[in-house]
């Protein structure tokens, strides 16, 4: 019962101190190693950064954005307040709250290395890592989970869904785990195959992984199963929060994985994104409560959590002409937890006049996202930097860590 | 090297194929790629079914039904519940046109006597690819893959692309059929109302017509020529929208003259004079000769049926014959099965959870029954039917698709199938003809060694040489 003793105490912690400041550097002192969690989500299909974080102070952002434009706070359908010149999407109920409790950080004007306007390409640079996509067959973040201080696990990572995505793909074993409608193997069947996958390289180490996260889930009562309706709006709201309570099943285990990773798609908003209510609001809201039941889930675990939550770029500063936006380059980012030194924006505003957008159309990115997953991976989860500026992100040397993102 | 003609066999069907089915091996015999190449010749099987309607007739129900919930919303004769209820409704005229479309789809898969030809109708449907998750598309998707792709399959690469891009369910899919010239007449005569919201164009197929479905990515396009490609097919349009959409024979495809951008425009350092509706068209057509489209088709069906990360010569020597044959497709089959590495190594690709359902079902003879029961393992084994969730279509590699829960997926469903069917059926008798001589001696030895009929099947069902092709 370790485990239980160690959440009452963190809980105490937390109360007592007021703050995960305090309860950060007790969970360290008490385990011997930092219990630290980081769950990554990524937003496929590109956020509009714009709509996410609007810079409603700025003098040209309702002329660009027409229409969907959403107001300062206070207004009718207006933005939640960050810091007197960005504000939240109406939809961020939960994050405005993060926010207001330092617990979140929001990033604008971010983009990866990328600068061209392939989704397919985008995802692949901010997954593998590298200046180009295809670059690299693997991801960085499982190049990273080599590095985590302490004794290797065998499942350090884990990915919800039932394939791994390019950022946790490589060399560290990592598992996929969705839930299942089928009835288990039994064990004979199992222990049979185990045998026929025996010179299998490939395919008895992913049985190995999936018996090894089903282990898992069996150790867990509160971990839900139950099937996600097929259809619509609600199919997609209950899908993400299978995903999500997925994700906490794993990370409040004692030995379990200390990073996940998860996505979500829908942000492909061409036509009809709507402002502060419509098609891109649903997803943002959506969003918004899953990242709210994440906490819950977590419970005594989410002091110790970031979640960081990023998407392949941005979209067109204007609206287009039919009440969407386009591909574009700069957008918004957001790191959410416990353990976060929240509390702020971080944002070299470019400004959004002609002369300041990226090739006359685009958000200018000020800010490379590698230096986020540096000042996360160095001083959250403790991999050293050396490895970071070589073989994590190749050829990052410039690129230097955002520091002080979290408590740790 | 050489390989025995049985493995030869076994290539032709599983690899080329959709998975054998008892017998198959056999009759295919000596010459694997004779076999192969009389598939194509002939016109193209149709789906055809009592239930299996046109796309227009579809869509234009479903814009009608749409139209009929926004007119009650706007005039304020529903109250909420209501609406929720007209939503469902939408819902409820879409879904059993998808199940009926995926259902025919299944079973013409599993049925076909010329199953190459099923694979590469289905390759062409997902390089054009449509995805559900979108509104109205549970309801196109078939219908576009039987009157866009399936006729074209074995003409030239240029009617099948006009095809695709011209069809309504593409138009829908990837927004161009709202998109409108910023110097149009309607937009002109529009924006100078007052308070008028802005028209223009939206850039998402153009875009993709460029990136996923000719040049590809890097294939020598620019931001420019994207947003100048969105300008030559403002217009493409489909008729019975709402509005200023609204004119045009319902649910077909419509070029509008006024909202189309006028004048002559440059794409990829040509210049186009201004046709309206043959300014796109002669776009595509040179799209459809340029070497980037070549090499760029070449490589996806080289990744397709060869390996992963296929061999350049081999993709050199596709793309060669796509170029000499001005895109005619059956040559560029032909030559495909021709390729000497096509035939060098047997189960170097990892099946896709349709490859393996499909094989399951041929292999163990099953049928596919009416209703939407046979649809439940794609859903299981997370490949929907007409659903990649993406215009890229579903990845083509086996990192995409052999995670540890994916595979765990696959084995609990053949353990199922396994269980409900193997008291009928003899593994150890059905394993060489499915498998010719890549079945390994292992998994003789293990479904042999079974402790039951049930468990026989499971285990040849899941042996490593089942989950490839």
């Amino acid at each position: 019962m370790a485990s239980l003793k160690r959440r009452q105490f963190l809980k105490l912690g937390a109360l007592a101190a007021g703050g995960a400041f305090l309860t950060t550097r007790l969970a360290f002192a008490g385990n011997g190693g930092p219990p630290t969690r980081f769950v990554l989500v990524i937003l496929r299909g590109a956020l509009d950064g714009l709509a996410a974080v609007p810079p409603y102070a700025d003098p040209d952002y309702a002329a660009l954005r027409r229409e969907v434009a959403l107001h300062e706070p206070g207004a009718n359908g207006g933005v939640l307040p960050l810091n007197g010149f960005f504000g939240l999407h109406p939809s961020f109920g939960f994050l405005g709250q993060a926010y207001a409790n330092r617990e979140l950080v929001v990033f604008q004007a971010v983009a990866s290395p990328y600068r061209e306007r392939s989704h397919f390409d985008g995802q692949d640079v901010l997954e593998n890592g590298s200046l180009r996509p295809h670059a690299l067959q693997s991801g960085w973040l499982n190049r990273a989970l080599a590095h985590l201080p302490g004794a290797p696990a065998r499942e350090p990572g884990v990915a919800l869904g039932q394939n791994v995505p390019l950022v946790m793909r490589g060399p560290a074993e990592v598992s996929s785990w969705s839930p299942s409608k089928m009835t288990a193997l039994d064990e004979d069947t199992l222990a049979r195959l185990t045998d026929l996958y025996a010179h299998d390289p490939l395919l008895s180490v992913r049985l190995a992984d999936a018996t090894a996260a089903d282990a898992l889930v069996a150790g867990d009562s509160q971990m839900t199963m139950a099937a996600a309706p097929a259809q619509g709006a609600a199919a997609y709201a209950a899908r993400y929060a299978q995903l999500v309570k997925a994700a906490a099943g794993f990370l409040r285990q004692e030995n379990g994985p200390r990073v996940a990773v998860f996505d979500t798609t829908g942000w492909d908003t061409h036509a009809n994104e709507g402002g502060a209510e419509g098609q891109l609001a649903g997803r943002l809201k959506a969003l918004d409560g899953g990242l709210a039941m994440l906490k819950q889930e977590l419970g005594p675990v989410w002091s110790q959590t970031a979640v960081l939550m990023v998407t392949e770029f941005g979209r067109t500063a204007a609206v287009n002409g039919t009440r969407g936006t386009d591909h574009g380059t700069g957008t918004a980012a957001f790191l959410c937890g416990g353990a976060v030194a929240g509390g702020r924006v971080i944002a070299d505003w470019p400004g959004l006049s002609a002369r300041a957008l990226y090739q006359g159309r685009d958000l200018n990115p000020t800010l490379d996202l590698r230096a986020v997953f540096k000042g996360i991976l160095s001083e959250h989860m403790g991999v050293p930097e050396r490895a970071l500026d070589a073989e994590v992100f190749p050829d990052s040397g410039a690129v230097r860590a955002l520091r002080g993102l979290t408590h740790a | 090297m050489s390989l025995s003609a049985d493995t030869q066999a076994a290539i032709a069907a599983n690899r080329f194929g959709l998975g054998a089915r008892p017998g198959d091996l056999e009759a295919i015999g000596s010459d694997a790629r004779g076999w192969l190449r009389a598939q194509l010749k002939g016109s193209p099987p149709q789906i055809a079914g009592a239930d299996l309607k046109p796309s227009f007739t579809t869509l234009a129900e479903a814009l009608e039904l749409r139209r009929q919930i926004e007119e009650r919303k706007k005039s304020g004769t529903l109250d909420p519940a209501m609406a929720e209820e007209q939503q469902q409704k939408l819902g409820q005229f879409v879904r059993p046109v998808y199940v009926s479309e995926a259902t025919a789809r299944f079973a013409l898969a599993v049925g076909t006597e010329r199953p190459f030809l099923e694979r590469l109708s289905q390759f062409w449907t997902n390089h054009f690819a449509v995805s559900i998750d979108k509104q109205f598309m549970p309801a196109l998707a078939g219908a576009f893959e039987r009157e866009a792709i399936r006729p074209n399959v074995l003409g030239r690469f240029a009617d099948l692309l006009l095809a695709a891009e011209s069809h309504p369910a593409m138009l829908m899919y990837l927004d161009n059929f709202i998109s409108v010239g910023p110097d149009s007449q309607a937009a002109q005569r529009f924006e100078r109302r007052p308070n008028a919201p802005h028209l223009g164009i939206n850039e998402n197929l153009a875009r993709e017509i460029l990136e996923l479905h000719t040049l590809g990515v890097g294939g020598g396009y620019t931001q420019a020529d994207v947003t100048t490609f969105a300008q030559v097919i403002t217009g493409w349009s489909i008729g019975g929208n709402h509005g200023r959409f609204q004119s045009g024979e319902p649910g077909r495809f419509v070029f509008r003259p006024g909202l189309h951008q006028p004048g002559a425009k440059t794409v990829l350092n040509t210049r186009y004079p201004d046709s309206g509706y043959g300014q796109g068209v002669a776009v595509l057509n040179d799209l459809a000769r340029h070497p980037s489209t070549a090499h760029f088709i070449a490589t996806k069906l080289c990744r397709h049926f060869i390996a992963d990360e296929p061999p350049a010569a081999a993709v050199n020597r596709v793309a060669g014959a796509f170029t000499a044959s001005e895109g005619d497709l059956p040559t560029v089959y032909r030559t495909l099965v021709e390729t000497r590495e096509a035939w060098a190594a047997p189960l170097t690709k990892f099946k896709t959870p349709a490859d393996y359902i499909y094989s399951v079902y041929r292999g163990l003879a099953l049928p596919v029954e009416a209703g939407k029961g046979p649809l439940g393992p794609f859903e299981v084994l997370g490949q929907r039917i007409w659903q990649p969730g993406s215009p890229a279509g579903w990845p083509d590699r086996s990192a995409d698709w052999d995670g540890s829960s994916a595979l765990l997926k696959r084995i609990e469903w053949a353990d199922q199938t396994g269980a409900r069917l193997g008291s009928r059926i003899d593994a150890k008798a059905l394993g060489p003809q499915l498998l010719g001589e890549n079945l390994t001696d292992a998994t003789r030895t293990a479904v042999s060694r079974a402790v039951s009929a049930e468990q026989a099947v499971t285990l040849l069902l899941a042996a490593p040489e089942f989950m490839r092709r």
